[in-house]
């Protein structure tokens, strides 16, 4: 189990629509992530980065090809299989997408209500230490109406992290921030993820956090253009 | 709690493990308290909406509450004379149907129950309609006579034992108080000026003294005499009655005794406990009229406004946290999770609904038994099946409601 690297795709085709319609996103994409590594996805709008993220994260069945996540096969994974697997990754929206009648740190504990063996004061107490991780311990009980967009965008993190997934996805995380609130959110990200070991994936178009990342790749048409090897 | 702060891995540089274990669930029970307390907090969080969904709620619940209100005591009322009869056991004919019409059995069946040895009396009774003069306007109206030996002590009509001896005499009747207030003011003139006549068909009588009995479907009011007087009134055949009383020995078993009578008397009489006999009468203007019915649709009729009041609420909270609902089904949480979330917040409004409802019923009750003189009360029956429409209609509400939650799609979240 050990040595399985979180994230194998082979072969991955994925179209939209039927007939005449049906228009290819996706084409023999292949990707490797390593434990522990850091990689950007980017490419121009269209070219399919998107939708490579939502099968990594088991949001969508998979069409054609083989892939495999966190030791969990999705080419015939049932949607009761697919709902476990995200348990156990961590996703990071363009867009908070708090819930906005939970506090900070219930937020939080939502991310940990799905296991078990933790009591509520335990959840709690883990939310608020993953929140002053992410540099908000004194706003662990406010609403996120009460937050700014930075902060609420690293509650979101917290959210992420806090159940210690095995793979985080991001998805334009720093699309909605300011130049500063971008990357502190995207360097919490990733000295956290670092010291949990936890492998990223995160789809970006913004230039100025590529210094992050152990590898990027590059997609355009469906395909993926470029792999340099890790740096690392 | 030491260890925990100590433990994770964030903190420690733990890399061991690539791919963490499958994680284990949280138990069906805890997930399910976990689920309702979300819903809870999403409810609460909306004050203005979470203010008309109880309104809502609680206007079907006084809705439902009047309606069966109202038709519990128009059959209460339709029984309100053999309830007041409180007898151990009567003898009745098997093909009556009510007693405003009813069918006539032989006497000699009274006498045939006293074989049995825990029968301490049998008492015949009989029942006709005559019109009673109004003795302020001089105007009729049809009440219900009913003639039998109240010195056997069968028949137990509030405020009776007292005249007991009265109505022996030649031409003496006692009038129900609690008729219905078109046979004028019989009850105020006794008791301003003591004993006076009545007109009850073309023969006068003695008013003698009031008794409890009530107004029923079948008649306006009610009059009481001896079965001597009420043979001079109405022709009758002599072997024949209309209803019989038994008294038992104190201490019988009225349930034996009423099994050896069936054992004994012949299949023209069925014999029924006081209980039966009254639900027997109910249950003809139960079935045998179209009230039950009106009633019952205007029950339903609540309840549809209130499903369709609960069912807008909880859409709209659905409709309105999309993006959220999509984040946790991302998350995992299993759309079974999230439909527990919905039907949970139903069945919060359905509880949070009913409570102040049925205070508000209560009130209600109170308020118009004393404006209408109607027998309005709570029994605990009809709140906890009230209480199981309301909830049923939560449910429903809840169970359209989770359709909408198949637009919540994570993978439309990137």
């Amino acid at each position: 189990m050990a040595q399985t690297c979180p994230v194998e795709l082979h072969n991955v085709t994925f179209a939209y629509g039927e007939g005449e319609l049906r228009r290819t996103v996706l084409r023999d994409v292949a990707l490797r992530i390593e434990a522990g590594e850091i990689v950007l996805l980017t490419g121009p709008s269209g070219s399919g980065k998107t939708t490579l993220l939502t099968l990594i994260g088991a949001l969508r069945a998979m069409q054609q090809g083989e892939a495999r996540i966190l030791g969990q096969e999705l080419a015939a994974a049932r949607e009761a299989e697919r709902v476990a697997l995200r348990s156990r990754i961590g996703f990071i929206f363009q867009s908070h997408n708090l819930l906005g009648f939970l506090t900070a740190r219930q937020n939080v504990a939502m991310a940990l209500e799905l296991q078990g063996g933790l009591n509520e004061a335990e959840r709690l107490a883990r939310a608020a230490e993953m929140l002053s991780a992410v540099g908000l311990a004194d706003h662990i009980d406010k609403l996120p109406a009460k937050l700014s967009g930075g902060q609420r965008q690293r509650v979101a993190v917290a959210r992420a992290l806090v159940a210690e997934p095995g793979l985080i996805l991001a998805d334009e995380p720093t699309a909605a921030l300011d130049r500063a609130s971008g990357q502190e959110v995207v360097h919490l990200l990733r000295d956290l993820a670092r010291r949990q070991g936890t492998p990223i994936l995160l789809v970006t178009h913004d230039p100025r956090i590529l210094d992050i990342a152990d590898r990027i790749v590059a997609m355009e048409d469906g395909r993926i253009t470029q792999t340099p090897s890790p740096s690392a | 709690m030491n260890q925990l702060l100590r433990k994770p891995a964030l903190l420690a540089a733990d890399q061991g493990l690539a791919i963490p274990p499958t994680r284990r669930g949280a138990g069906p029970l805890a997930a399910l308290g976990l689920a309702i307390r979300l819903a809870w907090r999403q409810l609460k969080a909306d004050r203005a909406r979470l203010a008309t969904a109880i309104a809502g709620v609680m206007f079907a619940c006084v809705l439902v509450f009047m309606q069966l209100g109202f038709k519990g005591a128009l059959f209460d009322s339709a029984t309100n004379m053999l309830a007041a009869m409180r007898a151990d056991l009567f003898l009745m004919h098997p093909m009556t149907q009510a007693s405003f019409r009813p069918e006539r059995l032989p006497r000699i069946r009274a006498w045939q129950a006293l074989a049995d040895p825990d029968v301490a009396h049998a008492v015949p009774i009989y029942l006709e309609q005559a019109t009673l003069r109004n003795p302020a306007t001089g105007t009729r109206r049809s009440a219900q006579v009913i003639g039998f030996d109240a010195s056997a002590g069968a028949v137990a009509f509030t405020g009776l034992p007292p005249l007991i001896e009265a109505l022996q005499r030649p031409d003496t009747l006692a009038f129900d108080a609690r008729s219905r207030p078109e046979f004028g003011p019989v009850g105020r003139l006794f008791r301003d000026h003591g004993p006076y006549h009545l007109q009850l068909g073309r023969r006068d009588f003695e008013l003698v003294g009031l008794v409890e009995i009530g107004p029923s479907f079948g008649a306006d009011g009610n009059v009481v005499m001896s079965e001597t007087n009420f043979r001079r009134v109405f022709a009758r055949p002599p072997g024949m009655a209309d209803l019989v009383a038994l008294r038992l020995t104190p201490g019988a078993d009225a349930t034996a005794v009423q099994a050896r009578l069936r054992a004994l008397l012949p299949a023209d009489v069925v014999v029924l406990t006081h209980a039966e006999l009254v639900r027997g009468e109910r249950a003809y203007w139960e079935n045998g009229t179209p009230i039950g019915f009106i009633f019952l649709f205007g029950s339903i009729m609540g309840l549809v406004v209130g499903m369709v009041i609960v069912y807008q609420i909880l859409f709209a909270d659905i409709a309105g946290h999309l993006s959220e609902y999509a984040t946790l089904k991302a998350m995992g949480y299993s759309n079974a999770y999230l439909s527990r979330v919905v039907l949970g917040a139903a069945v919060i409004l359905a509880v949070i609904g009913f409570i102040p409802g049925l205070g508000l019923a209560v009130f209600l009750y109170d308020f118009v038994a004393k404006a209408t003189f109607l027998p309005l009360h709570m029994p605990p029956d009809r709140a906890l099946s009230v209480f199981l429409m309301i909830f049923a209609m939560c449910f429903t509400a809840g169970l359209l409601a989770m359709r909408k939650l198949r637009d919540a799609n994570p993978a439309d979240m990137f």
